[in-house]
């Protein structure tokens, strides 16, 4: 759906505001005080004509019309005195404005921050309990823009668009205001211009529009054409299609050029006639109020602070056009984070709080049995058919198979990311369903196929960002994995800082690591799907050594792609095409000389294939038992 | 503006030169009506304090709508010409940086990865347009007008002038200051925004192994620190930037304190009248957006520069792969005979291929097997020249790769990548790719041979349906047979088949390759597989390994000879064994 990204509804959605306006609850009273604040800002910003009004008809140009105002009873007689103070008046209005402005932006940007950082929290949150199914379904990097990009542009709305139409609005009050005080003749001259303002507006609006959607589209293409190509200039290259692939970017990034032309065009046309209508407005001024200058009526003083007004009358209605926009990206955005918001969560998402409720007690025994077990990932698509094993307490259980044939399903129902569509799992003679997600995952330690590490120490991967983790148990797990070698090569040792997915390590660096940490949860039952990627001969050893340590004495369950592996498990599972098909240990199944012989023998033609390394490994093997 | 940036640019700019011209012209008469509106304020205003009559009232009335009618009509065509010659100007220097990028290979795309191109093609290019649009025009705009007014208001009074002129200085500097810092702050927020999404894609990523463990609450932790520091960082900003538009306006503020002071004086006693006391009011309102802007345009300048320098580290690359003084214009075909002499290759100093010798006569087929890694790939993309070996190690129709044009070197070989690269259009312009006027009939001929076309009769628009993005979503086999046809459609000399069926099931890749064989037959033909019952039927197999040769011969030779090959055909008989269990 690449469309969800594109579509845009109207400015305003009352069901959406009101469920953002919900956020702002916590931070109303700083709310309340930022749109006081900026009240009071606006007002100071429309004080400068009017003093100048003050001035010109008290003193510079006095008429016995303009004696009167606001300020006439602490105004001295005395001309220069009177400029003066009201020069001081001025000054001390500036400083009041300038930290009422400040104020108001800095508490609205904090609540706007603030807002987001919740924000930002809940959908992490609501993450980390959607249903594992919910992730097949869609892309990591659409979700990550949920968390970023989407919250960010609401922000843009809530603390910088929201902020300067308030402004504006007050602002343009208050000019009002003191031009209907002044003369509400010539303030209805000077508003019949508005109407003029606000048609040419939507008309450019609707022309800019039109001009940006198409801009849109041929950005997108340039971006794809350029993408494609530089990724494929091989191929480019090969068929000689250097020219013509040069000509279509022409005429993508002509149609481009053309549709930025015709926005040139309307802002072209649209400010010049902004600036025409307010010189209008300042002629309108001029004509009749000079008239009334000339009869004795008004004074120059007013005729001048209408000037003045009427000339920064039109900037905040410019400006309100221009937040329509970022509100119409601020709703799409807000609707696609909600929608992901209201997505539920799954049955077996850990319940709220759970984590807190400390470690689980103390390791009981680990039986495993799968009774009867069917699944399919959707409908009857059965990846597993009626799967039937138990594993004893202590027991190793290796499961082999070609890819495909359901063995990383059985882990995943054994963790209940999935539930069974038929059949039951038990832990210890308990249904998984019945157990509390939670408690029931703390059962085991995990060493998935592409080994995991996260940007922290090799200590935080360990102890996997568990603080309450006691030093010596971290250090144990890695003296068993077989750790401590590597570890004594690095100056911080554990302490070492891992790059972006542990960019620094060796695949079987970041094995042993992953072993570690599987060792650290302390489990009573181990799963290992195999890495199938291959290590050198040093690791490869150390591999095995901590492996063997590792399932001693508890109930394990091996995803093997190596048969060299398989042999010592007490029980060897052989699944093919989702059914179990053989089932006993290394010999009885080699007795059969069924799949797993086949397998073996694969393999063991493999080893042969490989040159030299392979075989000076296989020397170190210990000899299979006879 | 430093001068080697005007230099390099020139080239460019020099193209629009005479709508540059034209814009500037424009742009000094505009400002100077823009001037004259103040100006007739003035006169009216003082002659409303002397007694005026109606008629003079009119005439003033009359000239203020002629000048703002002209300024509308100077406004616009300055926008048009200069806005748009920038857009013009991003227009050509997108086509040229493509056509740079064309000329580059292998090597160049190791060292600047796609995503660093596609930076450089998007954000630095719209840098440099703001540069030179609006920065132009801006800056143009300000240095007139300022030059205007400063002159006006000089001749009304020298003293005020340089009083009410004191807080632009300050202007501009408080914007190039916070400028500067504001941008720093920026960028660290930007970093820190990056850093959230990689904790969410790690996460994300991690999804089944935080499940597993009952981290959620750990990994929430971890996310919760950088959801703040990055809240920090946005709120030191703000403190920047909060600040920096009352700071702006308490600046111009001032400018008219200092007016209201000096100048109400000066009427008072008499230096100055009503009129010009307004003109300073007036014109300090003119000025508050140039002052401000100057600051801003530094800054797109700035901007600007650094990105035109990156612009420019790609567009002076010179072109690794091309003819030069050793290509013969007379070679205009191929027949298709291949030679590799004592070749060694390297990638970034590690050695790829060692010492390789192999000859394959026009005409005939060899595969080639091996490991992953062995350098087969690098082997057969030295023959299109996608990677250039040093001279005289490769021979095509026994004379050196060099001296053969590169058109007809490339023209004469249908190449099939290992990663199969098709691009966003028809289904059908994808096969037609190396020849576009191809028509649907000779499409449809190739595609039959690929085995694709009972595929296609299944699409809803047959060979008119789009692949890639936003259409038909392909399987790899059908990917890999797009390819195939692609490349045969080209009735090549050379066929080179990179692993090029390897998502395709084994039985249809015999049916494919039986239908290939007739084609095949005249062709020089480099196949690489993994399969060997792609390769079996081969002239020649050579087996490749840490860079050179260590088997050929045919199937039935290296069998008897019991190495490598024998052993991998062996362990293939055994899987397919294993296939067939039901």
């Amino acid at each position: 759906m690449p469309q969800e990204e594109e579509s845009l509804g109207k400015a305003v959605d009352g069901r959406l505001v009101r469920r953002l306006l919900g956020y702002l609850r916590p931070y109303r009273w700083t709310v309340v005080a930022a749109t006081v604040a900026a009240a009071l800002q606006s007002a100071t910003q429309v004080v400068g004509p009017y003093l100048n009004k003050v001035v010109i008809d008290r003193y510079l140009f006095p008429t016995p019309a303009g004696r009167g105002s606001l300020l006439a009873g602490i105004l001295p007689h005395n001309a220069l005195r009177g400029v003066t103070e009201l020069g001081v008046i001025y000054l001390s209005v500036l400083v009041v404005g300038f930290v009422l402005d400040f104020g108001q932006t800095y508490a609205m940007q904090w609540v706007g921050q603030y807002t987001m950082y919740d924000l930002r929290r809940e959908v992490f949150h609501h993450l980390q309990r959607l249903p594992i199914s919910f992730f097949d379904r869609n892309p990591a990097g659409r979700l990550v823009t949920r968390v970023t990009n989407d919250v960010e542009t609401l922000n843009d709305t809530i603390s910088t668009a929201l902020v300067a139409l308030f402004d504006d609005m007050f602002v343009l009050v208050m000019i009002i205001a003191i031009m209907i005080r002044f003369n509400w003749r010539l303030s209805l001259i000077t508003l019949g211009v508005v109407p003029l303002i606000f048609l040419a507006t939507h008309f450019f609006r609707t022309a800019v529009r039109e001009s940006y959607r198409r801009i849109r589209i041929y950005v997108a293409q340039i971006n794809v054409f350029l993408q494609e190509h530089i990724t494929g200039m091989a191929v480019v290259q090969a068929f000689n299609r250097e020219r013509r692939a040069l000509a279509e970017f022409h005429d993508i990034n002509r149609e481009h050029l053309h549709a930025w032309i015709s926005a040139v065009f309307a802002y072209a046309v649209y400010y010049p006639a902004v600036e025409f209508l307010s010189i209008l407005a300042v002629t309108l001024i001029l004509w009749f109020g000079g008239l009334r200058v000339m009869h004795g009526e008004l004074t120059i003083g007013i005729v001048f602070a209408f000037i003045q007004y009427a000339q920064r009358f039109f900037r905040p209605i410019q400006d309100l056009s221009d937040k329509y926009n970022t509100l119409q990206s601020a709703m799409a955005s807000s609707e696609r984070i909600f929608r992901l918001l209201d997505t539920p969560v799954d049955a077996t998402a850990a319940p709220e709080g759970a984590a807190e409720a400390g470690a689980a007690p103390a390791a009981a025994p680990g039986r495993i049995e799968f009774d009867h077990v069917w699944f399919a990932y959707k409908g009857e698509d059965w990846i597993l058919r009626d799967v039937s094993f138990a594993a004893e307490p202590g027991e190793s259980v290796a499961i082999v198979g070609h890819t495909g044939a359901g063995k990383t399903t059985m882990i995943s129902l054994l963790l209940r990311f999935y539930d069974v569509q038929k059949g039951r799992i038990l832990l210890d003679g308990v249904d998984l369903r019945a157990w509390d997600v939670h408690a029931l995952r703390r059962r085991f330690g995990i060493v998935l196929q592409d080994p995991y590490l996260s940007t922290g120490t090799i200590a935080d991967n360990v102890r996997m960002d568990d603080d309450r983790m006691p030093a010596e148990v971290v250090r144990e797990a890695e003296r068993q994995a077989n750790l401590t070698d590597f570890l004594a090569t690095l100056p911080l040792g554990d302490a070492t800082p891992l790059r972006e997915r542990g960019s620094g390590l060796s695949t079987g660096q970041k094995q042993l690591v992953n072993f570690a940490r599987a060792l650290a949860a302390r489990p009573s039952i181990l799963i290992l799907d195999e890495a199938t990627a291959s290590v050198d001969t040093d690791t490869e050893l150390k591999i095995r050594e901590a492996l063997e340590r590792m399932l001693a004495g508890r109930t394990s369950i091996l995803i093997a792609h190596r048969l060299s592996t398989v042999q010592r498990a007490d029980q060897i599972l052989v699944m093919h095409k989702g059914v179990l098909r053989e089932r006993g240990t290394h010999q009885e199944l080699l007795r059969q000389q069924g799949i797993y012989w086949r397998l073996y023998r694969l393999q063991y033609k493999d080893q042969e294939a490989r040159p030299g390394g392979a075989r000076k490994l296989e020397a170190v093997r210990e000899p299979a038992p006879s | 503006m430093r001068w080697e940036l005007l230099t390099t640019l020139w080239p460019y700019l020099r193209r629009y030169r005479g709508r540059l011209a034209l814009g500037l012209g424009i742009l000094l008469l505009n400002t100077a009506v823009l001037v004259s509106i103040p100006y007739i304020i003035d006169l009216a205003i003082n002659d409303l304090g002397g007694g005026i009559s109606g008629a003079k009232l009119l005439k003033y009335c009359a000239l203020l709508m002629a000048a703002v009618s002209a300024r509308a009509v100077l406004n616009y065509l300055q926008r048009l010409i200069l806005i748009t010659v920038s857009r013009r100007l991003e227009f050509d220097l997108r086509n040229d940086l493509l056509a740079k990028l064309e000329t580059m290979s292998g090597g160049f795309f190791q060292q600047y990865r796609t995503g660093d191109l596609m930076a450089r093609s998007v954000n630095d290019l719209s840098a440099v347009r703001n540069m030179l649009g609006p920065g132009i025009m801006y800056s143009a705009q300000a240095v007139v007008l300022f030059a205007y007014v400063l002159a006006i208001l000089w001749r009304l009074d020298p003293r005020l002038t340089l009083i009410a002129f004191v807080p632009a200085p300050i202007v501009t500097l408080a914007v190039q200051w916070f400028g500067k810092r504001i941008h720093e702050r920026f960028e660290r927020i930007q970093s820190m925004f990056s850093s959230l999404a990689t904790r969410v894609e790690e996460n994300l990523s991690g999804l089944r192994l935080v499940r597993a463990y009952a981290r959620e609450a750990q990994e929430e932790a971890k996310f919760e620190r950088l959801n703040r520091e990055y809240v920090q960082r946005n709120l030191r900003l703000v403190l920047l930037s909060g600040a920096f538009q009352p700071l702006l306006q308490f600046l111009l503020g001032v400018a008219y304190v200092l007016v209201l002071w000096f100048g109400g004086r000066a009427v008072l006693e008499h230096r100055i009248t009503l009129g010009g006391y307004a003109a300073f009011n007036l014109y300090m309102a003119q000025m508050a957006f140039p002052m401000i802007a100057m600051g801003y345009v530094i800054n797109l300048v700035q901007r600007g520069a650094a990105s035109w320098a990156r612009l420019q580290e790609l567009l002076q690359q010179t072109p690794q792969i091309a003819d030069g003084p050793a290509t013969d214009p007379s070679v205009t075909a191929l027949a298709g005979e291949i030679e590799f002499r004592h070749l060694n290759f390297d990638y970034d100093g590690i050695a790829v291929l060692r010492d390789l010798n192999l000859h394959i006569p026009a005409g005939r087929t060899l595969a080639l097997v091996g490991p992953t890694g062995a350098g087969k790939s690098t082997l057969v993309g030295l023959i299109p020249r996608l990677l250039e070996a040093a001279p005289g190690m490769v021979l095509v129709d026994g004379r050196p790769i060099r001296e053969i044009p590169l058109d007809v070197l490339r023209q004469n070989i249908g190449w099939v990548p290992q990663e199969t690269f098709l691009f966003s259009d028809t289904l059908g312009a994808n096969i037609a790719f190396g020849r576009p006027e191809a028509d649907e009939a000779e499409v449809r001929e190739p595609a039959e041979r690929a085995g694709l076309s009972l595929d296609v009769a299944d699409f809803p628009e047959g060979y008119a349906t789009r692949v890639g993005e936003r259409g038909l979503t392909l399987s790899g086999g059908q990917k890999q047979r797009t390819a195939l046809a692609r490349a045969l459609l080209r009735n090549p000399r050379i066929l080179i088949l990179d692993d090029a069926l390897a998502s395709v099931d084994t039985l249809t890749e015999e049916r494919i390759l039986e239908g290939l064989e007739q084609a095949r037959r005249g062709r020089t033909t480099l196949l690489i597989s993994h399969r060997i019952s792609t390769v079996r039927s081969a002239d020649q197999i050579a087996v490749l390994q840490d860079g050179h040769i260590t088997e050929a011969g045919t199937h039935a030779e290296l069998i008897g000879r019991g190495g490598t090959y024998a052993a991998l055909y062996e362990k293939q008989l055994l899987e397919e064994e294993l296939a067939q269990v039901e």
